[in-house]
């Protein structure tokens, strides 16, 4: 069978969200081929040895949204899933103080008490609030949402049920949801708590991977997000899935196989092949074709409806929604190999603190200046980091008493005005080098290898547009309802039998595999005689 | 006073919590940090160090030595040979189990039984006119248990020759200079090892093991870490998922080796050769059959989730050990067993239990219902009977 190029279905990219839909659909019992352009599967969540005994997780680095259902679907404990546990969040402060929460609750008080008598008291409330809207809008991650231009009666239930699901929701948890997800981290921070680097560091996780400052509208929505995130329902902690993000999704690629999927590496996509509005297969760049009647996107949206396809096929207020749908990319990644840990003064030879999230951005001014050097087309000059010396909750990742940190670093926007990247690559990683040296006094004399991933390398390696890690900004215009575009939102595509489930669909970026589960329920619906 | 173990000169500086329980008159860890869970991911990771002097600890010894342990203990000691360990239990007249521990069989005469709880008098009571000595030897030797997939790598290096040692074999070597004997036993259920030595040299040791350990992760663990372990290796324990016969007030509360789950112990009970305490009441039941058997339960995910957040609340992922029975019902209603150790398993990835239940729905694959309490209601969740151990690596036997 070794020429059969007839496949039931195709998946175009092996992300963690392709091989999620192509398991699925291959435990569905359909033939299922995942093509993958690189020599990898994992997408952007790869695990490397970059530097000889050093695993670098170059891109994606910790799981916490991966929904509980497709763990348990897919059999993934069977094949491998062992999420360990990060079990604190670190931040160093400017004046050498520092705030250190982790899992102990009671811990946790005493600690934010050393800032804030009132913030000990209000933290506890914060939470609760917080967790009661995740529980409000956790469903919304799990159902495909509804299709806001269609007149369906299927779609008119849809829509009934996710208002009578708002109904039902107490006024409070409703406001507080709608505040999130509309409004600044800032704001909402600002009800509650007095302290800076309390503030700051809860706000931290509104930014991540968008272009938002603390105090910008849709920092909240980014933040819930990222509330949602646990670590074995603790809402406190994410996971490091042993091997990193590449141990997970090599998890994933076994699955895939187990359920009888195909994969096919180093086969770069040139186009899906159509016939009469009809997807019937996929082109290499290399000519070779391969025939199936359902063809799915992992890519993000430009690519599947730009590129992939001729737009010319497609609706044309379609094309003009991808067109100025906000990828602008404003994440980067220093990652280093370690001679050892480094050391923050005020905990003299303490180390504990790193295993966890070490989180640089001591104040929401911090932050909010690192995002104005964004806003006008450049480099953050003092960058907020969140570094995660994973060697120390896998030692696996590097040799005894050696560690490895990975370092996401924000704000590097995709377009830098006059210059680029590979012009600015190595003075960012000086910038963001000289950053860590101002909190770790000798960090400088521990590192073995640096490597510095632009969003530009982001989107070069990865092929993610513009380098936006979420497949496409996380902004509340291109969310539910319109992700990646009002009426396309059910992973269909105006061709026949062609369909996406990237980070570009609903409910979006992050290891939470959502988009591949929920593409792969409607295909198999459609699927259905 | 509590005691102090001859390891605490170390374990009171690296416990930072200063959470301590109260085993058999020592000072034991609960957990040495914030997060037991960060300690139990070592021990599944890398390798967890635990203090495990407080068991106690019996030197049994005499030419009569095997013979006595003969009678003594249900498994036959006759196959554990010199160098190896086993692990058994002691039941009384109705078969009724009284304790489990590990005898480690030194020379042809000489064993070292360790248990949980005190049982010398007992022991010493059915000597008789055998020869065979014993001596307490709790309070002289202390016991460093190093467990997870890393602990052959680092105690290798300490002792080359512990590289080659088999699941439960036993060698006598030095390490950090003094004479200990190790074991591969343990209660993870993961590749792990139990250090034996004399109190003077037991800090010798602890140092030993820390420093070839520096670099792999390794973290010293409390109770609570390991009572997680030890649940995921379908290790029963008493006081929690028995009684000892001894002290219990009436048979409900008494457990059978069959209804243990240790049937697997009794492979020589019609060898007319080896009379032991328990033997003839355990063939009756054997012949009568057991009024439970010992299963795992794996708790359905989606219902224990439904359950929850019909009821308005998240679904709790409690990886802490319950201290609670919880009893099984059927679909109609009835009551068919209970469960004894219920935990959410981060290694499964849900929650599972150690239960008994009508011998009838012993095979894997029978669905029962475990009552849970929620908002003040005794609810039902549904779960599946399943062969144990719920985790086991390869690397826990290779």
């Amino acid at each position: 069978m070794a020429n059969d190029r007839t496949y039931d279905a195709i998946i175009v990219g092996g992300g963690h969200n392709g091989l999620v839909n192509g398991s699925y659909l291959a435990k569905a019992g359909l033939k299922t081929l995942v093509i993958e352009r690189r020599h990898l599967v994992g997408g952007a969540a790869i695990t490397e040895e970059l530097y000889p005994g050093f695993s670098f997780t170059t891109f994606s680095y910790a799981l916490s949204l991966l929904r509980p259902d497709i763990i348990h679907e897919l059999e993934l404990v069977k094949y491998g899933f062992k999420p360990l546990l990060m079990e604190s969040t670190f931040a160093p402060m400017e004046d050498g103080n520092y705030l250190l929460l982790g899992q102990d609750h009671q811990a946790n008080i005493a600690e934010i008490r050393r800032h804030s008598k009132h913030d000990a008291d209000a933290y506890d409330q914060y939470s609760h609030d917080v967790n009661r809207v995740c529980r409000a809008i956790k469903p919304l991650l799990d159902n495909i949402p509804p299709d806001i231009t269609s007149r369906d009666p299927e779609e008119l239930v849809r829509m009934a049920s996710l208002a009578q699901h708002m109904r039902d929701l107490e006024p409070r948890v409703l406001h507080n949801a709608v505040r999130l997800l509309t409004g600044s981290a800032a704001d909402f921070l600002d009800d509650y708590f007095e302290s800076e680097i309390l503030k700051a560091t809860l706000s931290s996780s509104g930014i991540i991977g968008t272009k938002v400052g603390p105090r910008s509208q849709g920092s909240g929505l980014v933040l819930l997000y990222h509330y949602m995130g646990e670590h074995d329902g603790d809402q406190s902690s994410w996971a490091f899935h042993k091997g990193g993000n590449g141990g997970f999704t090599q998890v994933l690629a076994r699955a895939f196989q187990g359920f009888g999927g195909e994969i096919s590496l180093e086969s770069p996509v040139a186009r899906v092949i159509t016939s009469n509005g009809k997807a019937t297969g996929v082109a290499l760049e290399d000519g070779t074709e391969f025939s199936a009647n359902i063809v799915v996107s992992a890519l993000d949206p430009r690519r599947t409806f730009l590129e992939l396809v001729d737009p010319r096929e497609l609706p044309s207020d379609l094309v003009e929604n991808i067109n100025r749908f906000r990828f602008q990319g404003t994440s980067a990644k220093v990652n280093f190999a370690l001679d050892g840990l480094p050391k923050f003064p005020a905990l003299g030879d303490r180390a504990d603190q790193f295993r966890g999230f070490t989180n640089i951005g001591p104040s929401l001014d911090y932050l909010e200046r690192a995002f104005d050097d964004a806003k006008y087309g450049w480099y953050s000059q003092r960058p907020y980091i969140d570094a995660c010396f994973q060697s120390t909750v896998d030692p696996d990742m590097a040799p005894p008493g050696k560690h490895v940190m990975s370092g996401f670093i924000q704000y590097a926007p995709y377009d830098l005005k006059g210059s680029d990247w590979d012009t600015e690559r190595e003075k960012f990683g000086d910038t963001v080098q000289a950053v860590l040296e101002s909190h770790f006094p000798g960090f400088g004399d521990l590192v073995l290898h640096r490597e510095i991933v632009t969003p530009l390398d982001i989107e070069r390696v990865v092929g993610l547009s513009e380098g936006n890690i979420f497949g496409g900004e996380f902004l509340a215009p291109q969310m539910f309802f319109f992700r990646p575009a009002p009426g396309w939102n059910q992973y269909r595509t105006p061709i026949e039998g062609y369909y996406q489930c990237g980070s570009g669909t609903h409910p979006g970026g992050c290891v939470m595999g959502a988009p591949g589960k929920l593409a792969a329920s409607q295909i198999l619906k459609d699927a259905k005689p | 006073m509590a005691r102090h173990t001859p390891f605490h000169e170390r374990t009171s500086v690296l416990n930072t919590t200063q959470l301590w329980s109260h085993w058999a008159g020592y000072l034991s860890a609960q957990r040495y940090q914030l997060s037991e869970k960060f300690e139990y991911f070592a021990v599944r990771n890398s390798a967890g160090m635990f203090d495990t002097s407080p068991l106690y600890k019996y030197r049994i010894h005499g030419r009569d030595a095997e013979t006595f342990l003969g009678g003594l203990l249900t498994r036959d000691i006759r196959k554990c040979r010199p160098g190896h360990a086993q692990y058994t239990i002691w039941c009384d007249d109705d078969g009724y189990l009284i304790e489990d521990g590990v005898v480690i069989r030194q020379s042809e005469t000489d064993f070292l039984l360790s248990a949980a709880e005190p049982n010398l008098a007992y022991f010493q009571d059915r000597i008789g006119r055998l020869d065979v000595t014993i001596d307490d030897i709790s309070d002289e030797v202390a016991a460093l248990a190093l467990q997870g997939p890393k602990s052959r790598e680092i105690l290798t290096k300490l002792s080359p020759e512990i590289e080659s040692l088999r699941y439960f074999q036993t060698i006598e070597t030095k390490i950090g200079g003094a004479p200990v004997t190790v074991s591969r036993t343990g209660f993870t259920g993961d590749l792990g090892y139990e250090i034996w030595v004399e109190n003077a040299n037991a800090l010798a040791l602890w140092d030993a093991v820390a420093d070839a350990s520096d670099g792999y992760g390794v973290l010293p663990f409390g109770e609570t870490a390991l009572l997680m372990t030890r649940i995921e290796a379908g290790l029963v324990l008493i006081d929690v998922d028995f009684s000892s016969s001894r002290y219990a007030w009436t048979d409900a509360d008494r457990t059978t080796p069959l209804e243990l789950g240790l049937g697997w112990m009794l492979r020589s009970i019609d060898d007319n050769e080896r009379p032991f305490i328990g033997r003839q009441a355990i063939r009756r039941e054997l012949a009568a059959g057991s009024r439970w058997h010992l299963t795992g339960l794996l708790i359905d995910w989606k219902d224990w989730f439904n359950l929850y957040d019909r009821n308005g609340l998240v679904p709790p992922k409690d990886h802490l050990p319950g201290a609670y029975e919880s009893i099984l019902y059927d679909d109609a209603a009835e009551p068919v067993g209970y469960a004894t150790s219920l935990m959410y398993s981060p290694m499964v990835q849900r929650h599972i239990a150690i239960a008994r239940v009508l011998p009838e729905l012993s095979t894997p694959g029978h669905q029962v219902n475990l009552e849970v309490t929620i908002n003040h209601k005794w609810q039902q969740v549904k779960a599946t009977t399943t062969q144990m151990p719920f985790y086991s690596p390869p690397h826990k036997t290779a």
